[in-house]
């Protein structure tokens, strides 16, 4: 089967490379690209592990085809703090003990940033909501939920 | 998965072509939230993959005298646009029923429809708008009532080489809404769905639709129960007989998420409180 020229952005890094059509965004990011923060969960677009943010859409990257991301612009858990440091969302998951096993935790981290960043001061609802696809097999939600309206400075 | 040719045209024609060319054996790909899944699952081997995401002409949101929804439009868009927050409230909240965000992100209302799942959401609502497909093929182009679009189970009126291009939906006079019945409050998929649509004049009613999603082989509209509807003023009585015609109506069947006994009882219990919310909020 012949290759495809990909050409997008990671992380604000340009990337080109030859990739199979068969393949998914995620099955390059973490088999191409060596970006193994983004997780393969269910692989069916159901848990959320697999969330990256592509061209400033929340997307399970497990759901797309690599070939339909020419020219895209892809953030993943591994560009969602640039200077080294946690994310507040980061930070706050680690406070608050939203933080289990951490298999949902990049999908949680990148679904959080997203959500703030549309909607800065979310309630309780609007968290779950915007988590609701991103399943925490631990159910440590409570924490999780708690820890997103800690950062938006609505803790309840 | 197995191999397939990858084609991402750039222009209808081009993709028209290419889908007229594999003669059913070419999928299109849109949000791909099904496609790449029964691909994954070996459910569907398709010989070609056309990503109609370049295409301009499926693109677009707008409003002139009826709302102009282009194929690639994303359930997260209509959830969220604020044209349609204000003129075709129960559009967006339908579309808000749906997944999560990052599948509505991907998922498109020519997905949804060209699907065909008996469940999926947009359906009940469109239909309850008199929506009307705008459709592309090698014949040139050809609209049909979104009524009429559905066939079957994952089937519909598009055949090899036809494209849905957009939807169009008419203003309606009066309330609507739809309701939606699952285990979960989201992402999950409709048990039943039932969007309600009245048009009211001096406390009588003059027109009414009800349509019903997950409980027959495609979206189907109540028709016996809009007419009980019509004609007089929506007293209880009345409502409750249309309800209970409604689930006489449908015609669904014991499967993973509900039984055909338990739906047939659901159509009648949403399409009352749905009837009654549309009342209360005149």
């Amino acid at each position: 089967m012949p290759k495809l020229v990909l050409t997008l952005t990671v992380n604000g890094e340009p990337r080109e490379l030859l990739i199979d059509p068969r393949r998914t965004l995620l099955d390059v990011l973490r088999n191409q690209l060596e970006l193994r923060g983004t997780h393969r969960g269910c692989d069916t677009g159901n848990c959320g592990a697999c969330t990256v943010i592509l061209d400033g859409r929340l997307v399970t990257s497990c759901m797309v085809l690599a070939a339909d991301c020419d020219g895209a612009e892809v953030l993943t858990v591994e560009g969602i703090s640039p200077d080294g440091q946690l994310h507040p969302v980061q930070r706050a998951l680690v406070e608050q003990g939203g933080i289990q096993c951490g298999y949902c935790t990049p999908g949680m981290v990148v679904a959080s940033v997203a959500l703030l960043n549309a909607n800065p001061h979310p309630t309780e609802e609007e968290v779950r909501m915007g988590l609701a696809g991103n399943l925490c097999r631990c159910t440590g939600y409570k924490k999780i939920v708690e820890a997103v309206l800690a950062v938006a400075g609505e803790r309840n | 998965m197995k191999p397939f040719e990858y084609f991402a045209p750039k222009t209808l024609a081009e993709a028209i072509e290419t889908l007229a060319r594999y003669d059913g054996q070419a999928r299109v790909l849109a949000g791909g939230t099904n496609l790449v899944l029964n691909m994954k699952e070996g459910n569907d081997s398709p010989r070609a993959v056309v990503n109609v995401k370049r295409i301009p002409e499926l693109r677009g949101l707008e409003f002139n005298s009826h709302l102009t929804l282009g194929a690639l439009t994303t359930a997260e868009e209509i959830r969220c646009s604020p044209l349609i927050r204000e003129r075709f409230p129960a559009l967006a909240h339908a579309a808000s029923t749906m997944a999560s965000v990052q599948i509505r992100n991907l998922a498109t209302v020519g997905g949804n429809l060209c699907n065909a799942a008996p469940s999926a959401d947009l359906a009940p609502i469109l239909i309850a708008f008199d929506a009307v497909a705008c459709i592309a093929g090698p014949g040139g182009e050809r609209r049909v009532r979104l009524e009429a679009f559905f066939t079957g189970p994952g089937a519909t009126v598009l055949s090899a080489g036809e494209l849905l291009v957009a939807v169009e939906v008419p203003p309606w006079d009066g309330p609507v809404w739809y309701l939606k019945h699952a285990p979960r409050a989201w992402m999950d998929i409709a048990v039943v769905g039932v969007a309600c649509a009245l048009r009211m004049d001096g406390g009588v009613c003059v027109d009414a639709r009800v349509v019903l999603g997950a409980v027959a082989p495609t979206p189907l509209r109540a028709r016996r129960a809009e007419s009980e509807l019509v004609g007089g003023p929506l007293i209880s009585e009345r409502i409750d007989r249309a309800a209970k015609i409604a689930a006489e109506e449908s015609k669904p069947i014991d499967d993973v998420r509900g039984s055909a006994w338990y739906r047939r009882q659901m159509v009648e219990v949403l399409t009352r409180r749905g009837l009654m919310q549309l009342i209360t909020a005149q």
